[in-house]
């Protein structure tokens, strides 16, 4: 494709997204079946998962309370009355031949979340979340032929439905983010879009910069990953706007992205897309909340990440960066609460998590080292009892074997030399060392000087206060420079 | 002997049981007897469970011969309608479609039945997935009125009301959405009742129309109807609408008769549709239940006419729905020689379904489609609520209501083809089914041709116990 930078810049792309969320409740939505992610094919089902004659759908209360636990994370509001309707379709994942949806009356509707963004914060509007089940899996077997497992069957899901309110690749993937920090710390879903428990569908359409109304939109279904969310994007918006520079109209369609090729391919004209004919569930009854039950749902969500945020600017005096890196993962957040605890200091312990913990960090997988600990490595650090480098060093070996650090940092001898006799030594064994890096530094690169530094802190075995030794350093290196001065 | 067994009631069955004067296994082959000789007549059965049902019946001998206290269904033989889910036991639903189906598991009303003891000795014919009020409709064959075999039995339970009426079991479970218990059951002079929605567990009932679906009894008499839902009445976890019945004391009160009871008699139900042979029996009948005791007046209900027009949408409209899991891919009947999964729905589908079917799953989907919803489906449902609001207003008034259970008697075979014709036949009962509420068709005389004439009662929600204490007493006074 081949549009210019120049004509793409005077077009602007309207996008709303549809992201799909499995629910880690323990059982299906409409039966007692496992959830579990992996099992073996058709494990997992009953006559209600395979749609066997006579069954019924039962609704699970748990997957109702972590819809709605959504939908407050979401700044929504809560029916107190709210159905399920059926959605006819056939397909062979389906195995009922009908979707048990929501339609007009979803179970969260009007709500919001706030995105950071070059020009700062923005507000993302929410237009629908609903309950759904999801479908099965079709195995496609060069032996056997198209096989269906009906695990995933009866998995309920939510469907969250944005405004078109994102404007750019990078606000669309904020947005998930920040969609998923918010349902990981509602704890609602596990959200790994790997295994496919966050799924997203991307509207977009283009219109000149300027305009009002909004062009046609194409969807993508499906994209997996926040790598894929972006290229899409950004594949789909030339290709739309090319096709309205070439004076082609642009046609509804479903799209799908292709990781391989980085292009999006036309699945189905929306034209001709099957009519759902929605109908009432008639075999459950109407889903009612009371206030008193929404606030009891609204009681169970933990401090969410915008309050925390503030929390961390204000108490803790960390920069608008820093506390949202801190809060954007519930589990590193709670472990810098932890940490913080102890009453060390807040910024170094912040910044020592993320030069440190972050690099190691994986989700889901706990912080091996006990926060306790961790708060330790940053009070000898705030009172020059090791340096940062040592702090480095206990943590790696703390990572792979836990134990308390002051006691560590006896054991090993690690504690921070801030002896000026040894440090001077240390400071002239480096300047003999290293005739070179001194006369840089006397004809003017101050920038040597951090050379002569790191090796007097070498000679002390990494040991040597950074702070005095630089000082130290910078003494003598000046004093030479006197000397060669008053020799001219 | 055998031949007297198979004419008991329940109630004395159970009676010669309990005094070990009659084993489970005399009853069982009794019944089995009978039907080996009258059952290629009549076309009833589609599964006959002998070696099954003997087991079973062996079973309950021994169990009581060990002393154990047995309900009182314990070594009853019973037919079950052949769109209720039995364990290993195939459920055709008397279509291509299922003729090779096993279910997995028992329905919920076979789980309370097997619990109480009861023997199964086969599943019966119907209208294919019940859509059908004359069992004509059923892919292996149609059943034939015991009465007159050139007649309809009714239907869609027509295979169970057959059974009854010819002493092939002692009772039948049905299931009725827009009468297809009480309609068979009047043509075959049996009673039948439905009770409200959701008094009993749809759990492993094939759905047909689920917001009407009921499961009913039919039987020779209103005390053995009593016993029977006493053990089948409850609420089902596995049935979301299905819930906790206040008062299933049955058989308390039963005797207390209708004296001071307030009886409604909605002059829709006696109108041109009504034949006069119908028309004066129900009305004889309201005559004697006065004489009973009971207060009778003239009521007025304006939206009956629009209940089978509405009913009709909303029926087919859940069809469409309920039948569209049935497309060759994980069980039932798949066509051969399909070129792609398209092709593969449409001929299995094609080929599975019979006529009646077809018919109303394109009518339910063509009523649910864009820009069809609002005038048909939306209309349905507001005549649904409005069938409802009526209903509501005179039982704040009357505590029953009297109709013909059919506005005609069983019609020859060949005589009625059109399909809308026969929709027809569903006018006193379908305006129930919408409402949810429970009716009972009982016997009230016969016409010029030896058939039976049917009435129906109608109750209050839940309030079964009036419907049963009426219809006991007007079978023990007012029938003969």
């Amino acid at each position: 494709m081949s549009v210019s930078k120049q004509v793409l810049s005077q077009y602007e792309m309207v996008i709303g997204l549809e992201v799909h969320v499995e629910l880690k409740t323990q059982t299906k939505i409409f039966c007692g079946c496992s959830t579990a992610f992996g099992a073996e094919p058709n494990s997992q089902c009953c006559p209600v998962c395979t749609g066997m004659p006579g069954s019924l759908p039962v609704l699970n209360q748990k997957a109702v309370e972590y819809a709605v636990k959504a939908g407050l994370a979401l700044n929504c509001q809560i029916a107190h009355f709210s159905k399920f309707d059926r959605k006819n379709y056939f397909y062979p994942d389906l195995p009922k031949a009908y979707q048990i949806s929501q339609y007009d009356r979803p179970l969260c509707e009007h709500g919001y979340l706030d995105i950071e963004t070059e020009n700062g914060s923005k507000r993302i509007g929410i237009t629908r979340i609903h309950l759904e089940e999801d479908a099965g899996k079709l195995i496609h077997d060069r032996n056997n032929g198209t096989l269906i497992d009906c695990n995933r069957c009866g998995v309920p899901l939510i469907e969250i439905v944005s405004e078109p309110d994102i404007r750019s690749a990078d606000e669309a993937k904020a947005y998930v983010k920040k969609l998923r920090t918010l349902l990981l710390y509602a704890g609602v879903s596990d959200c790994k879009m790997n295994e496919g428990s966050l799924r997203c569908d991307v509207n977009l359409s283009v219109r000149r910069k300027g305009e009002t109304a909004f062009g046609v939109r194409n969807e993508m279904k499906n994209i997996n990953s926040f790598t894929f969310i972006g290229k899409a994007i950004a594949y789909e918006f030339e290709r739309q706007v090319q096709e309205i520079e070439s004076g082609h109209e642009i046609l509804q369609q479903t799209r799908r992205y292709d990781q391989q090729t980085g292009k999006t391919y036309a699945m189905r004209m929306k034209e001709s897309q099957s009519d759902y004919r929605f109908f009432p569930e008639p075999d459950l009854p109407s889903v009612i909340l009371t206030d008193a039950q929404i606030e009891k749902i609204r009681e169970s969500l933990p401090v969410m990440p915008d309050e925390r945020k503030q929390r961390y600017q204000n108490l803790f005096g960390l920069s608008s960066i820093m506390a949202e890196w801190m809060v954007e993962d519930k589990d590193l957040a709670d472990y810098f609460e932890q940490v913080c605890s102890y009453k060390v200091d807040y910024a170094l312990a912040a910044n020592l998590m993320q030069a440190e913990i972050l690099t190691r960090y994986m989700e889901d997988v706990k912080i091996p080292i006990a926060a306790e600990h961790f708060a330790q490595i940053c009070m000898m650090l705030a009172d020059e009892t090791i340096n940062n480098a040592t702090a480095r060093k206990i943590i790696v070996a703390l990572w792979e074997q836990d134990c308390d650090a002051k006691a560590y940092v006896a054991e090993h001898g690690l504690t921070q030399i801030s002896d000026p006799v040894v440090l001077g030594k240390a400071a002239d064994e480096a300047i003999v060392a290293d005739e070179r890096s001194v006369q840089a530094y006397l004809a003017g690169k101050d920038a040597a000087a951090q050379a002569l530094i790191g090796k007097a802190i070498k000679m002390t075995c990494g040991k040597g206060n950074p702070r005095l030794i630089r000082e130290i350093v910078m003494q003598k290196l000046l004093q030479k420079k006197t000397c060669s001065d008053s020799d001219i | 002997m055998n031949h007297e067994i198979v004419t008991y009631s329940i109630q004395q069955l159970s009676k010669l049981l309990t005094k070990r004067e009659l084993s489970s296994v005399e009853i069982t082959k009794a019944y089995l007897e009978q039907i080996e000789q009258r059952d290629k007549m009549i076309g009833a059965y589609l599964t006959v469970c002998a070696d099954e049902a003997i087991l079973q019946a062996e079973r309950i001998d021994k169990r009581r011969l060990d002393g154990e206290e047995l309900s009182v269904l314990s070594g009853i033989a019973i037919g079950i309608k052949d769109n209720i889910c039995t364990k290993g036991i195939r459920t055709t639903c008397g279509s291509k479609m299922l003729e090779n189906f096993i279910p997995p598991y028992d329905a919920h009303v076979v789980k309370m039945l097997n619990k109480a003891g009861t023997v199964l000795l086969g599943k019966q014919n119907l209208d294919e997935f019940g859509m059908g009020s004359t069992t004509e409709h059923s892919a292996f064959g149609c059943t034939k009125n015991p009465h007159d075999i050139s007649r309809i039995p009714g239907g869609s339970s027509g295979g169970g009301a057959a059974a009854v009426a010819a002493n092939m079991a002692a009772c039948s479970i049905g299931s009725d959405t827009g009468g297809s218990v009480r309609f068979p059951a009047a043509m075959c002079g049996m009673v039948g009742i439905k009770p409200t929605y959701g008094a009993i567990s749809r759990n492993g009932l094939v759905a047909f129309a689920s917001s009407l679906d009921q499961i009913g009894v039919m039987t020779k008499t209103v005390m053995d109807a009593a016993m029977l839902l006493s053990v089948i009445i409850g609420k089902d976890p596995a049935d979301a609408t299905s819930v906790v019945h206040p008062d299933v004391d049955f058989l308390s009160g039963l005797h207390q008769g209708v004296s001071g009871m307030k009886i409604a008699l909605p002059e829709a139900y006696f109108g041109k549709s009504i034949s006069p042979a119908v028309k004066n029996a129900v009305l004889d009948a309201a005559k004697k239940l006065q004489q009973m005791g009971a207060r009778v007046e003239m009521v007025h209900l304006a939206s009956t006419d629009a209940a089978l027009s509405a009913y009709y949408i909303i029926s087919s409209a859940e069809c469409s729905s309920n039948l569209a899991r049935f497309d060759g891919v994980r069980y039932g009947y798949r066509a051969t020689g399909y070129v792609d999964m398209e092709d593969l729905y449409i001929k299995s589908r094609n080929e599975g379904f019979g006529d009646e079917v077809k018919r109303r799953v394109m009518l339910g989907t063509f009523v649910l489609s864009e820009g069809h919803y609002e005038a048909y489906y939306h209309r349905a449902m507001q005549a649904k609520a409005a069938v409802c609001r009526e209903f509501a207003d005179v039982f704040s008034q009357y505590d029953l209501i009297l109709t013909p259970t059919a506005p005609m008697t069983a019609w020859q075979f060949g005589k009625k083809n059109s399909p809308t014709e026969i929709y027809s036949s569903d006018l006193c009962t379908v305006p129930v089914n919408l409402a949810g509420l429970p009716a009972i068709s009982l016997p009230c005389g016969w016409d010029a041709d030896g058939m039976p004439i049917g009435m129906q009662l109608i109750g209050k929600a839940f309030d079964e116990k009036t419907l049963l204490r009426a219809g006991y007493v007007w079978e023990q006074e007012g029938s003969r």
